[in-house]
């Protein structure tokens, strides 16, 4: 009797400890996970991919699947409703959305009056840059067929003063430490 | 000109911040635009809170201006904007319908008879199906619609003095609601 005691204690003590892990993993699944059931894999598929492809109205960055918000909750049961049980295609739920929460929710905005721009402006930016090369490239080419039989030797006698200076120069520097 | 365009990288390096500083102040929350702008409010049938056996259709606000205010007990912003709800109720006839979002009814009713109640309805949207319509996300949110059920505006946010004098009594004096008060009075000279 005696000998059990500390042996209860210890069985009773592993139980608290396994329901507490268990309740506080059980907070998690709940924040993360939702339970959703679905009847096939196909169907499972869609959802994750749906809810991955939606962004979280209330987060500047997250997608539906991400976000713990109580919205993207909310809009994850939704999708699941849309798709397992109403059956909607996808294009119909990408537009269910779309109507209520605007292209904000879309990650890949429609080309239209107001989202033109962000998809112009790379597509300018790259045009420039490419121009920029070009014209870069131009200059280097022209520069090099500037110089005429003139302009050559004298070019070759700057060198070959340069050359000798260079010259000079180490051999003036041959012993540095004469002078420091 | 080729000192001048040694210029060139810092005034490309300055064009990069301004268009990243505009950028970054472009994020700002509010600015997000409604879905409902200029289209009808959706349909809907939901029950009043605490009176679970009657209900009100979109038809029922038709035919005067209505502010609807989505709002509930567990955000600490829609309690700091009440005030002024309760004084927009006191000094105009718009009719303020209040859609209380994923909320407890018991502790919604209690809310209103401590705070005051603004709302000539209040919509019970405790399982936030009537948020989704509405393309809501978060509370508080307020819709001005027209008297023919159109969203002519939409704040994401608390209804301050300020949002009050500079976005919403201009617009209900343009809806021919009337606004007793010296706002309104600062409102009404074009």
């Amino acid at each position: 009797m005696i000998l059990a005691r500390p042996g209860r204690w210890i069985v009773g003590r592993l139980i608290l400890a396994l329901l507490a892990l268990s309740s506080a993993s059980a907070c998690f699944a709940v924040s993360q996970i939702d339970t959703f059931e679905f009847s096939d894999e196909v169907q499972e598929r869609r959802y994750r991919a749906l809810i991955d492809e939606f962004r979280c109205p209330k987060c500047l960055n997250t997608n539906l699947a991400g976000s713990d918000a109580p919205i993207a909750q909310d809009l994850r049961k939704v999708v699941y409703r849309l798709v397992v049980i109403e059956a909607k295609a996808d294009q119909e739920v990408r537009d269910y959305l779309q109507v209520r929460y605007g292209d904000f929710v879309l990650y890949d905005p429609p080309f239209n009056a107001r989202t033109w721009y962000i998809w112009v402006v790379p597509i300018g930016l790259g045009l420039l840059g490419v121009f920029v090369i070009l014209g870069l490239q131009r200059r280097v080419t022209g520069q090099r067929t500037v110089l005429d039989s003139s302009q050559q030797a004298r070019l070759r006698s700057i060198v070959q003063g340069t050359a000798a200076a260079d010259a000079d120069g180490t051999a003036g520097a041959k012993n540095p430490e004469t002078k420091s | 000109m080729n000192r001048a365009s040694l210029f060139v990288p810092l005034g490309v390096f300055v064009l990069i911040l301004t268009l990243g500083y505009v950028g970054f102040d472009l994020g700002a929350r509010s600015e997000l635009p409604s879905a409902l702008i200029n289209k009808p409010f959706p349909e809907f049938n939901a029950r009043l809170l605490g009176r679970p056996e009657q209900s009100i259709t979109r038809d029922d606000l038709l035919g005067q201006p209505t502010l609807v205010n989505v709002w509930a007990t567990w955000c600490p912003t829609c309690l700091s904007e009440h005030e002024q709800l309760m004084q927009i109720a006191a000094t105009t006839d718009v009719q303020i319908v209040g859609v209380n979002y994923k909320d407890r009814p018991d502790k919604a009713l209690r809310w209103l008879a401590q705070f005051g109640n603004p709302y000539r309805w209040v919509l019970d949207d405790r399982d936030g199906l009537l948020g989704i319509e509405m393309g809501v996300y978060g509370a508080p949110e307020t819709f001005l619609l027209d008297a023919r059920g159109e969203v002519v505006y939409k704040r994401v946010g608390d209804i301050n003095p300020r949002i009050w004098r500079s976005e919403l009594a201009p617009r209900l004096l343009q809806l021919g609601v009337s606004i007793a008060g010296s706002d309104a009075d600062g409102a009404r000279q074009p």
